[in-house]
């Protein structure tokens, strides 16, 4: 929705990775990070197995501590902020786990409005509408409120953490391989959504991905974890790379089928 | 966009002729929700036939916000009144058909309170039931496991002796030092309090023959049992259950692999053996304990001690104990591994089964302990 020109403007990073690095014991995940997350775009994290994906989104939304380096999320560093300046930032966005971690001992419903009965003090009743509004909003049946997480099917697990994360209008979502373990219907279905969402709400998108799919129907850039390193461009840009795993990835098979598809 | 807008929604109602003039300004966001949905309640439009919804003052719109928009518009028209809604940006347009084409499906929560007397009737049935159910599941699966152990015993080679032993270790020698503290402090205890009590009738002595014949014969195994229960029958629940949960069970099944027999069967084979040389011990340790505190209190050597001992008990003392062991082993061994195979879906019915499989166990120990009790006294032990 911001049509700004392509050099974006300092101010309109929401995310801004500087020299982050990660270990797990002696082994360095990431090594001197950089990148920033522009508003309102859909950037998609790919990589190969063990390159860190998932750990740079949990460190991003502060589940993980960073080795070195700083990570600035909408103007708030989580090593200087205070207790409660984190607080009301972690309200400003939403996570979709990969599967859903829906709380299983409550029903879909209660599990969306837990968001509003924790961060806000509306009445019940608006409560609960706003609720039923989430659940239409993710394309999940009515009836799907009342039901426990164990008896939803995958896709529809995914669509509650959505209206879950969704729940405050957070200004960005992350998702963790939100398609992965849906049938291609449902990934392209959970695609549009996403975008849809996207647009209408106005939101910064960033999603770990497999799916070439994915990153060629909604993503506006891609960023590449390869060699402990980052790599952020367009599908076009990452195209022309030379690295062998770039190449391998976006002219393989799978990767040409997907974007010669477009 | 809705960061920068930091003056919180506000809303203005006006007439214009018979035109009534609803004028949305500032954030409509979630912070303000509460505030405006106060306001938009507290506004009523009067006589006016037709109302107008202004957005064009609008700083941020979020869903939120845009629900209390479509809310307060379809109210007006359910009241017969003409809405037309204007000003808006095309961002927030898109968001308001959004959320239209969502709503009237509000029946998200269940608020049917059940009658509480009919409550509790159907609870009291389901729970009958349930425990029947329980009671026939159970023989059922005793019936299972019977028929793989005759199997097995026709086929020793089964038999998978690795896992007996690695199960063994864990429920058996791992378990003796705890075993063994609290035999020895029960042991303790309950010549201390005996002491106490028959020292009134200057009965002390028989302290010895108190401690005697309740470790050898109940507290000793019972106790045991109820540790072993709690320590591995649980353990049973949880592995069992958690490999469920990961679908091995039926990897195991299309494998041609029996459960019963990989899982089940080395489980209960090592409880067999282990617990009665658990309760061995635990007699030995609380005989130990008790022995120490009846030679302190009541002042005597370890020979009168030992004599007395002799005079109390018979081998038959220690082995009416000794014998339920078997017994018991099998039944938490079974109730735990069928508590394991029970679990269905999610990781949250282990934690459930694994509390219901401790107190399941703990519960038939007791009840199988009385039924000895009737069953020696008619034998006249």
């Amino acid at each position: 929705m911001s049509d700004s020109p392509a050099p974006a403007p300092a101010e309109d990073a929401v995310i801004r990775v500087r020299g982050l690095v990660t270990r797990f014991g002696r082994q360095t995940i990431h090594d001197g990070l950089n990148f920033s997350v522009r508003r309102g775009e859909v950037l998609g994290v790919v990589g190969g197995s063990g390159t860190g994906k998932s750990v740079l989104l949990r460190t991003i939304i502060g589940l993980k501590s960073p080795e070195g380096g700083g990570i600035e999320v909408l103007g708030c560093d989580r090593a200087r902020a205070g207790e409660s300046e984190w607080r009301a930032v972690q309200a400003r966005w939403g996570v979709l786990f990969q599967n859903g971690a829906l709380f299983s001992s409550m029903t879909v419903a209660e599990n969306i409005a837990i968001p509003f009965r924790e961060h806000t003090d509306l009445p019940l009743a608006l409560i609960e509408e706003l609720t039923a509004t989430k659940i239409a909003l993710v394309g999940l049946p009515p009836e799907a409120g009342r039901k426990i997480p164990s008896e939803l099917s995958g896709g529809m697990k995914k669509r509650a953490g959505l209206a879950r994360a969704l729940a405050l209008d957070p200004e960005i979502l992350f998702l963790d391989e939100p398609t992965a373990g849906l049938d291609p219907i449902g990934a392209a279905a959970f695609d549009s959504l996403i975008r849809n969402l996207q647009q209408t709400l106005g939101l910064t998108v960033v999603m770990v991905t497999h799916d070439v799919d994915s990153l060629q129907a909604i993503c506006d850039r891609i960023a590449v974890l390869i060699d402990k390193r980052i790599m952020v461009g367009t599908m076009e840009s990452l195209l022309q790379e030379s690295h062998p795993w770039i190449r391998a990835y976006f002219h393989g098979p799978r990767g040409r089928a997907a974007i010669a598809g477009r | 966009m809705k960061a920068g807008a930091a003056e919180t929604g506000t809303l203005h109602a006006a007439t214009a002729g018979d035109c009534w003039v609803l004028i949305a300004s500032g954030s409509w966001t979630i912070g303000a929700a509460g505030k405006l949905a106060a306001a938009l309640a507290a506004a009523k439009p009067g006589k006016a036939r037709r109302a107008q919804i202004d957005l064009s003052r609008l700083a941020a719109l979020d869903t939120a916000g845009a629900w209390l928009i479509h809310r307060a518009a379809r109210d007006l028209r359910v009241g017969g009144i003409e809405v037309e809604v204007t000003g808006a940006n095309p961002a927030q347009a898109r968001l308001l058909e959004r959320i239209t084409e969502g709503a009237g499906a509000e029946a998200a929560f269940d608020h049917t309170p059940p009658h509480p007397v009919r409550a509790m009737i159907e609870r009291t049935g389901k729970a009958t039931f349930d425990a029947l159910a329980e009671g026939r599941d159970l023989l059922a699966f005793l019936g299972l496991v019977t028929i793989t152990v005759l199997r097995t015993i026709g086929q020793p080679r089964r038999l998978r002796l690795k896992s007996v032993i690695h199960h063994m270790e864990h429920t058996g020698l791992d378990a003796l030092p705890i075993v063994g503290l609290l035999a020895f402090l029960i042991g303790i205890v309950l010549a201390f309090q005996g002491a106490d009590q028959l020292r009134q009738f200057g009965a002390e002595i028989f302290t010895i023959n108190l401690l005697g014949v309740s470790v050898l014969r109940e507290i000793g195994i019972l106790l045991t049992a109820i540790l072993v229960a709690g320590r591995s029958g649980s353990a049973f629940t949880a592995q069992i259950g958690t490999m469920k949960v990961n679908e091995e069970v039926d990897a195991l099944r299309t494998l041609g692999l029996d459960p019963i027999e990989l899982l089940v069967l080395p489980r209960m084979i090592a409880v067999i053996i282990t617990l009665p040389l658990l309760v061995f011990f635990a007699d030995m340790m609380a005989l130990l304990g008790g022995g120490l505190m009846a030679i302190l209190a009541l002042d005597l050597s370890l020979t009168q001690f030992l004599r007395q001992l002799e005079g109390a008990i018979t081998l038959s003392t220690f082995l009416t104990g000794l014998a339920k062991a078997p017994v018991f082993a099998a039944l938490i061994a079974m109730v735990g591994c069928r508590q394991g195979l029970k679990v269905e879906g999610s990781a949250e019915s282990v934690g459930r089964l694994t509390t219901q499989a401790v107190v399941e166990s703990i519960f038939l120990v007791m009840v199988a302990d009385a039924m000895f009790s009737i069953l020696y006294s008619y034998l006249g032990l």
